[in-house]
């Protein structure tokens, strides 16, 4: 079974800045949830709030709750560093660890979280990894050479591989793609869809096209001016997000209109 | 263009010449001056390396390598000595003050908020500026208040040399630390790793390359110190193994010790002078370049 | 860890093989504190050590105080060559420092400029790193060294400049007096200092040309300005508050330098003079307390300890004054 994500009345701050303001969601186990709306909007904030990456900013905290499986990770007593072990992230930029090798990128996880792993095992995981982020095939024969030899698509689900190589239950996507070429783009798009299968996975994206194409859901957000806070407009199946909103705001935003 | 078409216009030829030949006149002795002055900077360069060449090479022998001065009057004798003590107060500086300067810098870089941090990052700046004599004094004061006046070790020189060194370190190592992209903290958090670790095993050996860079041309700095060890760890003429007591002599010390208290066959002392001071320059030398390698080659391939 | 899903028909869509299911219900709860341990260690650690910059700092401010400030009272007798009182001691020889340091910062200056414009905008590209290479060269020789030369190739060639600019120009108030057969005067040590200090201020003014605005340097040259012309236009305006901050540097590193000047001057206990080729010159701080130290006991060494308090205050001040300016010359530049 995969997890369900519960998000009650959320509000994230930059210091004083308050960027995103009273959301309420729940994310169904294993789905794709897509995070849309223009830039400023706090998606890429909230999408921060679920694995405790937000507070990692000086300055930046966070109220209300986030239950993952029916826990919130904002209440006291919860380890943060677990919470992201089980919740694991992608970022914008790929970013793989320059000093070291592609096989130990994808093993970092592991590792650094000090978990004992034979040379067989590590093998193991590393080809599990690589072969569920579609990059395999491309690296086998290389596993030894460094991570940032790869082009930018393949650093990009190397990070993808580095992150469920530790397992997690949820893995959030931060504009995965944006800082992608259309191929790998693609390639990253058919890997998500095979992750839906075993993994809750929230993407921001700004990229209306791709959110239509591989999300269950999504949850439209927007910002009503400059230092005003974002806030959920609409959350529905991506369907009817895409074809028959409810709000005008989100038929204009989904249209083109503005944004 | 432009200028040719002026040039054509009647009415303006005559000023325009006149003042475009002051422009250009002007611009040709700018030129000049410059590359003059560049010339004038790299007079002393070529004057002292070839002094320390050609009167270094002298007494560039085994027996200049091997032996001490102990008990040599005149010609003869060797650094060995002073190459010991070099090492030994150079190796003790460096356990004092790289790990010393590197947690500071991690301090700053990863911990310091508020007042405290900007308190430590001003104060490592005015460490930067003390005096060489300065921390000399400091050491003394310390290492006399324990173990009496006059007390001269080893260990009191390369105390003293910390204070010089570790600010450098502190320095380079928080530029360095700086310099690793918060991508990498990012992405080692969410893989649920703990700060300490993420320091540990991605920040610190992204950074490392530049830091050991950093803390070889820290070494090179405060090799060739002379003025604090004068005072704290004084002149000696034999082999002293020990840190913790009596005189040591190292290599810049020896080659003011060579000039300073000269016998009569002055040729000989000045002599084994140029060729400390040669070792010395070849030394430092190496360090500066090798600290350039190190930083090219081992430096992880960011973006 | 979890089972291995083998079973991928089931999921329909092209899904890459070997995906393991996650394990669910993992824990995030932990046992201890609200810090683990690993952290508190490297927190505390860190910590100290940036505290023990503090205290270290402090203790060489309250050492030399506790230690120099006795001295202040003592008499004749007790003191280094025989001043009857601390000050007839220090203020001489903070002259010496503070007027050495000025003559080398006026020597350097100019050359340092040359310098950093040669390699920023006259050298070929490819070239300016191993140019820049070179003059840090400079920086890289130990100071025993400069004063070795300075006192056996330099001060020598300079004893007959000194006597035909005695005889032909000691009208000059800085060149009157008998001059020095030696040539080891405070003019040879101030040579020597600029030379030290050099690198210092070419690598800030390097540092500086290099980041002028390629926008102002475009805007002259289309104007039709010659090369001379835009350095003046575009390179210097933007360059001036790093040129000097680069200059208290140097003056910062020139005031502390001890052994160049312990080694190639011939200093006069006590002497106060302008005068530049004399046989007579005044001394420096550093140098002063290098050449008694060795020799000293009792008072002698407070005395020169509380020297060292003095020429501690005089850099602090110095750079505290560069770096407020490096500051604020950033944040103008941003």
């Amino acid at each position: 079974m995969s997890t369900a994500i519960d998000i009650t009345s959320l509000n994230a701050y930059y210091g004083s800045f308050q960027a995103v303001a009273d959301v309420s969601l729940t994310i169904a186990p294993r789905s794709i949830t897509a995070f849309i709306g223009p830039s400023g909007c706090g998606k890429s904030t909230l999408l921060r709030t679920l694995n405790r990456m937000h507070e990692v900013i000086p300055g930046a905290r966070v109220t209300g709750s986030v239950s993952v499986d029916g826990e919130d990770v904002y209440a006291t007593g919860v380890d943060p560093v677990l919470v992201r072990q089980r919740v694991g992230m992608v970022f914008q930029r790929p970013n793989p660890f320059p000093t070291m090798s592609i096989r130990d990128n994808v093993l970092a996880g592991v590792r650094l979280q000090r978990r004992r792993l034979s040379r067989h095992d590590g093998d193991d995981v590393v080809e599990r990894s690589l072969r569920a982020a579609g990059l395999w095939d491309e690296v086998r024969d290389r596993l030894g050479k460094p991570g940032s030899s790869l082009s930018g698509g393949q650093q990009q689900r190397l990070c993808i591989a580095r992150a469920i190589a530790i397992e997690p239950d949820v893995l959030l996507m931060d504009e995965p793609c944006s800082a992608l070429d259309p191929i790998s783009t693609l390639a990253i798009e058919d890997l998500m869809a095979g992750l839906r299968a075993s993994y809750t996975v929230v993407i921001v994206t700004h990229n209306m096209a791709q959110a239509a194409r591989i999300s269950d859901k999504t949850a439209f957000f927007t910002i009503d001016g400059a230092r005003k806070p974002g806030r959920l407009v609409e959350y529905d199946d991506t369907t009817t997000v895409f074809t028959s909103p409810s709000q005008q705001a989100t038929a204009d935003y989904v249209a083109g209109r503005f944004g | 263009m432009a200028v040719i078409v002026l040039d054509r216009a009647p009415t303006l030829t005559l000023t325009t010449r006149t003042v475009r030949r002051g422009r250009r006149a002007a611009n040709t002795a700018a030129t000049w001056v410059i590359g003059v002055l560049f010339i004038l900077a790299l007079v002393p360069l070529a004057s002292l390396a070839w002094t320390a060449f050609s009167r270094g090479l002298a007494r560039f022998d085994t027996d200049f390598l091997t032996n001490s001065m102990r008990g040599v009057v005149g010609a003869g004798g060797g650094a060995l000595h002073a190459v010991l003590g070099t090492g030994l107060i150079t190796g003790a500086t460096i356990a004092l003050s790289v790990p010393v300067g590197i947690a500071a810098a991690i301090y700053l870089v990863e911990y310091g908020r508020g007042a405290f941090a900007r308190t430590v990052t001003f104060l490592v700046d005015v460490m930067t500026g003390i005096p060489s004599i300065v921390a000399g004094l400091f050491a003394y004061t310390v290492f006399s208040l324990v173990l009496g006046p006059g007390a001269r070790s080893g260990l009191a020189g390369a105390l003293a040399l910390s204070l010089l060194m570790i600010p450098n370190v502190v320095r380079t190592s928080e530029e360095m630390l700086r310099l690793v992209p918060d991508d990498l903290r990012e992405a080692a958090y969410a893989l649920g790793t703990p700060k300490y670790r993420t320091i540990g095993k991605i920040v610190l050996p992204t950074a490392m390359s530049g830091i050991v860079s950093g803390v070889m041309i820290g070494v090179a700095r405060i090799v060739g110190e002379t003025a604090p060890l004068l005072l704290v760890a004084g002149y000696s003429d034999a082999m002293n193994y020990n840190l913790f007591s009596e005189r040591m002599t190292t290599l810049p010390v020896f080659i003011y010790q060579q000039w300073k208290f000269k016998g009569t066959d002055v040729a000989a002392y000045d002599d084994r002078a140029w060729t400390a001071a040669l070792m010395l320059i070849a030394f430092v030398l190496v360090l500066n370049l090798s600290s350039r390698l190190v930083a090219r080659v081992f430096a992880p391939k960011t973006r | 860890m979890g089972t291995v899903l083998e079973d991928r028909a089931s999921v329909g869509q092209a899904s890459p093989p070997g995906l393991r299911a996650p394990t669910p219900g993992r824990p995030m709860r932990r046992g201890g504190g609200t810090e683990r341990a690993g952290d508190r260690v490297a927190r505390t650690a860190a910590t100290a050590a940036g505290a023990t910059i503090l205290v270290a700092l402090a203790g060489v401010g309250l050492f030399l105080l506790a230690r120099g400030l006795p001295a202040v009272r003592a008499g004749q007798g007790d003191l280094p060559e025989g001043a009857s009182s601390f000050w007839q001691l220090a203020g001489p020889l903070a002259f010496g420092s503070i007027w050495a340091a000025a003559l080398a910062l006026v020597f350097a200056i100019p050359v340092a400029i040359g310098v950093a414009l040669f390699i920023t905008m006259y050298a070929p590209r490819r070239f300016a790193g191993p140019l820049g290479a070179i003059v840090d060269v400079l920086a890289a020789i130990p100071s025993v060294v400069y004063g070795l030369w300075g006192l056996m190739v330099f001060a020598p060639m300079t004893a007959g400049l000194y006597g035909w600019l005695a005889t032909h120009a000691g009208w000059f108030p800085l060149f009157a007096g008998q001059p020095s057969a030696t040539g080891r005067t405070i003019l040879t040590a101030a040579l020597v200092l600029a030379v030290m200090v050099l690198p210092i201020i070419a690598a800030v003014c390097r540092e500086v040309f290099g980041q002028t605005p390629t926008l102002a340097v475009e805007a002259a040259l289309a104007l039709g300005a010659t090369k001379w012309e835009m350095i003046r236009m575009a390179v210097f305006p933007f360059a001036r508050s790093g040129i000097v901050s680069g200059a208290m540097l140097g003056l910062g590193r020139a005031l502390g330098e001890t052994m160049a000047i312990a080694m190639v001057l011939s200093p006069t206990p006590f002497l106060v003079t302008i005068r530049l080729l004399g046989n007579t010159n005044p001394n420096t701080i550093a140098a002063a307390i290098a050449q008694n130290f060795p020799e000293a006991y009792g008072m002698e060494i407070n005395a020169l300890i509380g020297l060292g308090l003095i020429l501690f205050v005089i850099t602090f001040v110095v750079n505290y004054l560069a770096r407020r300016m490096v500051a604020r010359g950033a944040r103008q530049g941003a």
